[in-house]
């Protein structure tokens, strides 16, 4: 997948790692290439748990708080 | 084939399914239930045209209802409404498993501080209480005394949700350091694992350690049994060994239906994912021609 122009975060292609915006810490960080919407990453900033928003642009969110019907 | 998957949070166990769904050319539609709206006789998501939904949402609440509505719109779900239901709640759960006569721990449910301690004194200390709908261990409590099960009660009492009325009390199995996570697939395993810990939560979301695990005819037939107990599906059974490592003997306490299994497909030398889908495609061939499949 190819971006033209960044706004919160960068892809580049589909083996390359993707760049976004810690939404926290406004600081770039980087996420594995196969990053998929709806997936969870932990800041390697502040190790908060962030959502994928989307992948064009690469937009990151703190993610919900756990929720006591979560689960298996 | 096309495969639309449910969720809220993909976590590395949909991450491994959507790899190999994608791998072997079948379209993936993904589904966040959080973006959706499902009226009484259609949804906001597209699903006409999916051979199949596979739910795995994090919520239990949304899991029930999402998979209701679309059963209700004759969209083939795994796991069935029917299945959730019995599986989300530990009562409903017991109930099944003590129905199909599988060994599981006994277990009392009470409504009031008052009854919740009278089960508690009859099971005697420790005992175990749990709500009746939760995961990974959470708010799971071994009681040891009577004042702590009075303190427990009361903050349950005070504190919770209505939920945590239910007073969902079962006897405390003394398993030999660990149990065994068996996935399944209508009944026929997939995997198991043992999960190991000095706590007596085993759990591996409470960092039980992991180990695959051979299952003997014993626990074959309980697995294959307890899955036809909640309807079938894509589960996880979980069992204890009673009388020491190894006895042969096993009580089944919980059968999941949203199960994990990455920490399975890590400790298993099973191609999880892999053995998963061959069976996803055999139930949406099933599905396309209007008929039941077995594993």
């Amino acid at each position: 997948m190819r971006v033209h122009g960044r706004l919160r975060g960068t892809m580049t292609n589909d083996t390359d790692p993707v760049l976004a915006e810690d939404p926290i810490t406004g600081e770039e960080i980087e996420l594995p290439a196969d990053v998929e919407v709806g997936e969870i990453i932990d800041s390697p900033v502040t190790g908060t748990e962030l959502e994928v928003i989307s992948l064009d642009p690469v937009v990151l969110e703190e993610a919900p708080e756990l929720e006591e019907d979560w689960g298996e | 084939m096309q495969i639309g998957i449910l969720y809220s949070r993909i976590r590395k166990d949909e991450k491994l399914l959507l790899g190999e769904l994608r791998e072997r050319g079948h379209e993936v539609a993904k589904i966040d239930v959080r973006k959706e709206r499902f009226g009484l006789e259609s949804t906001t998501a597209d699903v006409a045209d999916l051979d199949l939904v596979v739910d795995r949402c994090l919520s239990t609440s949304r899991s029930l209802y999402a998979t209701k509505f679309l059963d209700s719109y004759g969209v083939p779900v795994i796991n069935s409404p029917e299945t959730g239901d019995v599986c989300a709640d530990k009562a409903k759960n017991s109930l099944a498993l003590a129905e199909a006569e599988i060994p599981t721990p006994a277990t009392e449910v009470a409504f009031t501080k008052e009854t919740a301690m009278e089960a508690i004194e009859e099971f005697g200390y420790p005992c175990v209480l749990k709500p009746v709908v939760g995961s990974w261990g959470r708010l799971m409590a071994k009681i040891d005394t009577q004042n702590a099960a009075e303190a427990i009660l009361e903050h349950k009492e005070t504190l919770g949700h209505y939920e945590h009325k239910v007073f969902y009390i079962q006897e405390f199995v003394d398993k030999p350091g660990r149990d065994i996570r068996v996935l399944a697939v209508d009944g026929d395993p997939v995997a198991a694992m043992t999960r190991t810990s000095d706590h007596w939560l085993t759990n591996a979301a409470k960092g039980g350690e992991t180990a695959s695990f051979d299952l003997d005819d014993r626990a074959l037939d309980l697995v294959e049994r307890a899955s036809e107990a909640v309807g079938g599906g894509m589960l996880g059974v979980d069992l204890m060994e009673v009388g020491g490592t190894g006895s042969g003997e096993y009580t089944v306490h919980e059968v999941n239906h949203t199960v994990e299994f990455k920490a399975l497909d890590a400790a298993s030398e099973v191609d999880v994912p892999a053995r998963v889908v061959d069976w996803l495609e055999a139930k949406a061939a099933a599905a396309a021609d209007g008929k039941e499949v077995t594993a």
